[in-house]
């Protein structure tokens, strides 16, 4: 039988919801980045708790890059209808017409130009002074030093040697015009966290974290899924069918999927108390060199 | 390539299997802990230590961990350095310390655990409270070969101010002293000797090596006269639970929920106790009393609710509470006051300066505060208390704070939450300080509140000034009233509420029914001091404008305010003077006969003996009369 929340969950649950409820009744203009993977959609989920019986008052905003996985998107879409949310979709058109993508331009450029200026324009454009994001202290070691309410300046970046103190419960909300704060709500939860709260609050989350037959491509060492056409095959490589799934989910080039069995949440839990590497292992951005996350992050990257 | 394996042997069972182990982690607690210490004594390696032998570095972690190893740190003989795999700053890994506090999480089939690893240099002090704010428990490094130094016992005392009770020593580099006992014994006396008076209750002394792993999780086998428990051992056992649930209900309220007009709700977290539907509450610090209808969940409403919940409860009655406000049972309300004693951790290299202005966020309350004055300072070797004016960085004081408006609190010994705060500067928007609140400066704050009664300093704090009364006398045409308004143009011009009570006026309205008979005189003073007391209360700068010619009645008046708060202003002009001045030509009338009982002609003035100033008319123009007033209420520190 499925167990309830355990006390343990139910006290990062509680204090997340502290977390947005301060930020929604401190700052002016907030609004909660939505990436879709599992991060956000134990965030977004979280967020309906938070003001029941209101709707979140604030609106979901997705970075998208242009090369996100079809079913992410097709989740995406059907996630913001169940839940009648007000979701706000940005792309960097400058980096769409200088045709950028990750193949031809580095996953360093593309990242940089896609994801990082395409947040700091939509965050800009839509004056925005808090964005909630669903980064975990436990995904990179970088992240394990960031506080609950990052200050950012108004290039947008973080200044690591300069944090502002956070005791207790107690953030700084104070900003200058223009400056602004990315809030961490899920600071605290692990991945295995994420999961086991996932399982047992029914969220829905998109189907590539399960295994299924998918044409994939070896690469240096990692599976690139197939998505669409626009990823060139190399001579001689042909796509072949895997049973694979995704231990987190981006841009579908810079993805790496593991081999694996697990169908079901149960499954997918069980091989992750199992496993010897961390999800970020599937993210080639973060493998450029040691220290590249911090370095993104700086430049305002989340 | 990564390839996942599937643990169990049947695929079949996982969801059982997932549920069996859910129901068993329930019963393993969690452990909030911090590392601290001097730099360079090993705390990173330590956190490092820990989480290699749970088992709990992935591979391309350790792997990241290795490639760092080789260029970067000084590594020690090829062996991986354990404190990479915390250290997650470039600028930490260059310089081989830690700057900012990093979170980890691990856990054991005994107890899960959040580590805050925490920087041991003086500068990012503000890094270690951060990290040590939210903790039950703190394991403090000492380096066997330099014992108990200066930041070993600072970091001991911010522990002890946090309100953390137990601490683990943990002796590192043993290896490095060749696990000598005595040298081992040499530390714990000294430790325990300094730490008499921080209020521990528990302190366990560990030696270890986490560079060889000597004592972290396994018993070292070079230090057999060591019989305690292994630093793991003694984080999966000790206790530390705090009995939040027998605290005094609190809750306070971070948001107002309103989805529509058939629902008002008050959102927010309940920071200690328990409560039902049905309970009789109050909202401090309106002190309204209301009964709980609902607490509402997304999950459905709840029968009880307890500490660290976040709910939100609707009220059986239409009441007004808002952000800030602390709802608590009837008999057991938190303190309510605008004056507080607090020790304070000073975090800025701009010192704290008595009378700045600063921003206090205190849980979900928000308002300005100043520092009144700096009690002593805490000298972190001895904990002796030494006298100060500023605190510099770092430096821990106690203070008592004047807040903008009154604070709901209480101390932070009782409940953290509801008693912490932190410190803004309003400028440049740092955070300068964290305070933890002692208690209520004044007496009534104590008392349980029906409504909140804002008394004479509540009301003058929020105008920001010291309320008094200028109490000027003088004869008929001496220049009082003309002295009096310019007074008052000059102060309203510097910001202050004031009033002018003018012996004509009042004459006109309040005391019109009075003539100048000498009882009449006396009633007249009277009904004019407790006016000028009404506005003295409200906060209000007041200038009495009256002959007042009688010594008694000045004292009575004089009597009725709080020392320091009456100056009498004798403004002294010869009747010669005066008579020839007179503007309303009443001694004209007075010396016709027309007018009896006119002061200076047929009834006496009683010159002030020992007025708190006087000014002579007949030698100054009543501009500069009053520009010297001015400079008096000054150096009196009235304004």
């Amino acid at each position: 039988m499925k167990q309830t929340l355990s006390t343990y969950l139910r006290q990062l649950e509680a204090e997340s919801i502290h977390i947005m409820r301060e930020v929604a009744a401190e700052f002016d203009n907030p609004v909660m980045l939505y990436s879709i993977g599992k991060d956000s959609a134990v965030m977004l989920h979280l967020a309906m708790k938070a003001f029941y019986p209101s709707k979140p008052p604030f609106p979901l905003l997705h970075i998208d890059t242009t090369w996100k996985f079809k079913e992410m998107i097709a989740f995406r879409d059907a996630e913001v209808e169940r839940l009648n949310l007000n979701l706000k979709v940005y792309t960097n058109e400058q980096g769409v017409r200088d045709a950028i993508s990750p193949i031809t331009h580095g996953s360093a450029l593309y990242t940089d130009i896609m994801k990082t200026q395409a947040l700091k324009q939509a965050l800009s454009a839509g004056g925005y002074d808090a964005a909630f994001g669903g980064a975990r202290r436990d995904e990179e070691k970088s992240r394990a030093k960031e506080r609950i309410y990052s200050f950012r300046n108004a290039s947008h970046n973080w200044d690591p040697k300069r944090q502002r103190p956070e005791l207790w419960r107690l953030a700084n909300n104070h900003l200058a015009p223009g400056e602004s704060m990315r809030v961490f709500p899920l600071s605290n939860w692990t991945e295995l966290d994420v999961w086991t709260y996932i399982y047992l609050e029914d969220i829905p989350v998109v189907p590539l974290y399960f295994a299924k037959e998918r044409p994939v491509v070896e690469r240096d060492g990692m599976l690139i899924m197939v998505d669409d056409d626009r990823l060139p095959l190399e001579p001689g490589e042909t796509p072949q069918m895997r049973k694979i799934r995704f231990r987190t989910l981006g841009c579908y080039p810079l993805t790496g999927a593991v081999e694996s069995d697990a169908t079901t949440l149960p499954e997918v839990i069980e091989e992750l108390v199992g496993a010897r590497s961390s999800e970020r292992q599937g993210r080639i951005i973060d493998h450029d060199q040691s220290g590249s996350m911090e370095k993104k992050k700086q430049e305002g990257y989340f | 390539m990564a390839h996942l394996q599937v643990v169990g042997s049947d695929k079949d069972d996982a969801e059982a299997r997932l549920n069996a182990r859910l129901a068993a982690e329930e019963e393993r607690g969690l452990l909030r802990f911090l590392t601290c210490g001097s730099v360079d004594d090993g705390k990173s390696t330590l956190i490092g230590r820990l989480l290699f032998d749970a088992a709990q570095v992935y591979e391309d972690q350790l792997k990241g961990a290795e490639r760092d190893s080789t260029h970067g740190r000084a590594g020690s003989g090829g062996e991986i350095d354990l404190s990479l795999l915390v250290d997650g700053l470039q600028a930490e890994r260059e310089q081989g310390i830690t700057i900012d506090v990093a979170y980890r999480y691990f856990s054991t089939p005994r107890r899960k655990f959040i580590v805050a690893d925490t920087p041991g240099h003086v500068q990012y002090t503000r890094n270690m409270a951060t990290g040590a704010s939210n903790c039950d428990f703190a394991v403090l490094l000492v380096d066997a070969r330099n014992g108990v130094l200066n930041q070993t016992r600072r970091h001991a005392c911010i522990c002890s101010l946090l309100g953390i009770r137990k601490v683990a020593v943990a002796v590192n580099k043993m290896d490095l002293i060749d696990y000598d006992e005595a040298k081992f014994q040499a530390i714990v006396e000294d430790f325990t000797n300094f730490a008499g008076s921080l209020g521990f209750e528990d302190i366990t002394f560990i030696p270890v090596s986490a560079l060889k792993g000597d004592n972290v999780m396994e018993p070292s086998n070079h230090m057999r006269w060591y019989h305690g428990p292994t630093l793991l051992g003694h984080l999966e056992t000790v206790r530390v639970d705090r009995a939040a649930r027998t605290e005094p209900f609190r809750f306070t309220v971070q948001w107002v929920n309103r989805p529509h007009l058939d629902f008002r709700g008050y959102s927010g977290s309940i920071a200690g106790g328990t409560i039902r539907p049905g309970e009789e509450v109050v909202i401090n610090p309106s002190g309204k009393r209301v009964h709980v209808a609902r607490i509402v969940t997304a999950d459905g409403d709840l029968e009880e609710a307890e500490a660290g919940d976040a709910v939100t409860l609707v009220f059986a009655e239409e009441v007004d509470a808002s952000r800030g406000d602390i709802i608590s049972k009837v008999d057991e309300a938190p303190a309510v006051a605008d004056q507080i004693a607090a020790r304070v951790i000073w975090f800025e290299e701009e010192p704290m300066l008595p009378g700045r202005s600063y921003a206090i966020k205190c849980g979900t309350q928000e308002t300005t505060a100043t520092i009144s004055s700096l009690k002593y300072k805490l000298n972190v070797d001895n904990l002796d208390h030494v006298a100060g004016k500023t605190l510099d960085m770092n430096e821990v004081g106690s203070c008592n704070i004047a807040t903008g408006r009154p604070l709901v609190f209480d101390p932070y010994a009782d409940i953290p939450e509801t008693g912490s705060f932190l410190l803004i500067d309003r400028l440049n928007n740092t955070t300068v300080a964290a305070g933890m609140i002692e208690f209520g400066l004044r007496r009534a704050t104590n008392v349980q509140w029906q409504e909140l009664s804002i008394d004479k300093v509540a009301r003058s704090g929020l105008k920001g000034q010291k309320p008094c009364v200028l109490w000027f006398t003088g004869l008929s045409g001496s220049g009082k009233s003309t002295i009096a308004n310019m007074m008052e143009k000059r102060l309203h011009a510097m910001g202050r509420h004031t009033y002018v009570l003018d012996g004509d006026n009042v004459r006109h309205g309040l005391n019109k029914d009075l003539g100048f008979s000498d009882a009449d005189r006396v009633e007249n003073i009277r009904r004019v001091a407790e006016t000028a007391k009404l506005f003295v209360e409200a906060g209000v700068i007041v200038m009495v404008s009256f002959i007042s010619p009688f010594r008694s009645e000045r004292r009575m008046a004089r009597e009725l305010f709080d020392d320091g708060e009456f100056l009498e202003v004798f403004v002294d002009t010869p009747l010669a003077v005066c008579e020839e001045r007179d503007p309303k030509g009443l001694y004209k009338k007075a010396r016709a006969g027309l007018i009896s009982n006119f002061t200076g002609v047929d009834s006496e003035y009683e010159q002030p003996e020992n007025p708190e100033y006087a000014m002579r008319t007949a030698e100054a123009s009543a501009d500069e009369a009053a520009e010297k007033l001015l400079t008096e209420l000054r150096r009196r520190g009235i304004i």
